[in-house]
């Protein structure tokens, strides 16, 4: 729950609070409100936290936290965890 | 040194380990926690004790947001399904923490509509999905998922859903540091501060850590380069007479923290006056409730719950574990009544629990074994 899943934004939704990101090819959308203020731009990596992005980073960090987490047996619970996000 | 060359840059590794070598003083002990769970999953993954002197020990510290949860709340929790027939949504950490009857799993084998959710915007839409159905939301968690719950509030008063709660047991790390700075069975020389948590409450409170107890806090990252980078910088300091928060994830933390959970969280919580941690006892002010803007939403407002302090099983010995005064695998249940199947303690049960990363990585036993044995003084160099 603490280690973050980055993903990739492929577009933003029509409401300004949510974008849809890849994870891995995995798609569902996620809430932007923390990072808006940032000015987010599609192709921008950003950490998720409970269907969430919390920071962006760059796709470097990116694939040194996907790594980190397939290294601690959890890249596939990140996927699930993507995955499994019911809203809309 | 088996997991080196699985490491991104084995030669960076060990040379970070050869660093920690030459800053340590001879004949001196250090003490140093790990805040953040997160930590104590990666470290005991990548086995990074292994490339550390044995005059560094890592005491493994209250970051586990189900760790510190006690029992009476998973209790009330429970009872917001089977007294209140309400649908309780929580996160997968949740499933298997033991309540005084049972973990959620077994209560919704007895019948009681509990529902894993991977975020607390699940909750929501299970919400406007049952109009006619009692949702909460059994909130955990550190300032890294409280935003999260914040944020979801908000949302559920802006579309004006009548029948979402939250149950909130979001605890704050600031108070829980200063407990155990404060607990006199504690003896601490620095700290590895939480990555995650600090991208939303940044670096600036954990000033107090340098200023009041003179002790150096590095924000680290998870990387195994990353948590070693994180000790190398606070011997440094304590070799140069320091004690300063430094931030060696600079490259997700930001000094200032994110502002705008900040915000959300000042609006959809308050500071509760106090509240009862496993292992830590009560703190004050160091959790946060629904606060009164948001009354409508707080589950422990609209339903009367059991309420009652549970203690944990007398043979369990979390509250020790958690305070780092005593190893996981010297728990008299450690490993025969209490393993990640069956958890006695909920240390057992997430992977960030101390005892979960004990156990979750047997291979490593045989030499904590031998650890058990007093080490020599003098083993720098």
């Amino acid at each position: 729950m603490c280690l973050a899943i980055p993903g990739r934004i492929v577009e933003f939704a029509a409401e300004p609070s949510f974008a849809v990101v890849d994870v891995t090819g995995v798609r569902r959308k996620v809430n932007v409100d923390l990072l808006r203020p940032d000015g987010l731009a599609v192709d921008d990596w950003v950490l998720i936290h409970v269907g969430f992005a919390m920071s962006r980073i760059s796709a470097e960090q990116a694939e040194e936290q996907l790594r980190l987490l397939t290294m601690l047996g959890e890249a596939t619970l990140a996927a699930e965890e993507v995955e499994g996000y019911q809203f809309e | 040194m088996k997991y080196v060359d699985e490491f991104r840059d084995p030669q960076l590794i060990r040379r970070t380990a050869d660093e920690i070598r030459r800053l340590m003083e001879p004949g001196r002990h250090y003490r140093f926690m790990e805040v953040c769970g997160g930590h104590t999953h990666a470290i005991y993954r990548f086995g990074l004790e292994d490339l550390l002197p044995d005059s560094i020990e890592l005491v493994h510290g209250p970051g586990c947001p189900v760790c510190v949860l006690p029992m009476g709340r998973v209790d009330d929790g429970l009872a917001l399904a089977v007294e209140h027939g309400a649908i309780v949504t929580a996160f997968g950490d949740m499933m298997r923490v033991p309540g005084r009857r049972g973990s959620p799993l077994e209560h919704i084998a007895r019948g009681a509509d509990i529902r894993m959710v991977y975020s607390p915007l699940d909750a929501l839409k299970l919400a406007c999905d049952n109009p006619d159905r009692q949702v909460v939301f059994f909130a955990i968690g550190f300032e890294t998922t409280a935003p999260s719950t914040a944020l979801t509030l908000r949302r559920a008063r802006s579309l004006g859903v009548p029948n979402l709660t939250v149950f909130s047991n979001h605890v704050t790390i600031i108070p829980a540091i200063r407990a155990i700075l404060d607990s006199p069975d504690m003896r601490i020389d620095g700290f590895i501060g939480p990555g995650h948590v600090s991208t939303v409450i940044g670096c600036r409170p954990y000033e107090f850590v340098a200023r009041d107890y003179g002790r150096p806090i590095v924000v680290s990252g998870f990387e195994p380069l990353d948590v070693l980078q994180g000790i190398v910088m606070i011997l440094r300091q304590l070799r140069e007479g320091r004690a300063e928060v430094e931030n060696q994830y600079a490259r997700v933390v930001p000094w200032e923290g994110n502002l705008p959970a900040l915000q959300a969280m000042a609006e959809t919580f308050e500071l509760r006056p106090y509240f009862e941690w496993r292992g830590l006892g009560f703190i004050s002010q160091s959790a946060l409730g629904v606060s009164a803007a948001y009354a409508d939403f707080d589950a422990e407002r609209r339903f009367e719950l059991p309420g009652v302090r549970v203690t944990d099983p007398k043979a369990a010995q979390c509250g020790e574990v958690l305070k780092g005064v005593l190893k996981p695998h010297r728990c008299k249940l450690f490993g025969r009544e209490c393993t990640p199947e069956h958890p006695v303690g909920a240390l057992m049960v997430s992977s960030e629990g101390a005892c979960a990363a004990y156990y979750n990585f047997a291979h490593r036993r045989a030499r904590l074994e031998e650890d058990a044995a007093p080490a020599p003084a003098a083993a720098a160099g």
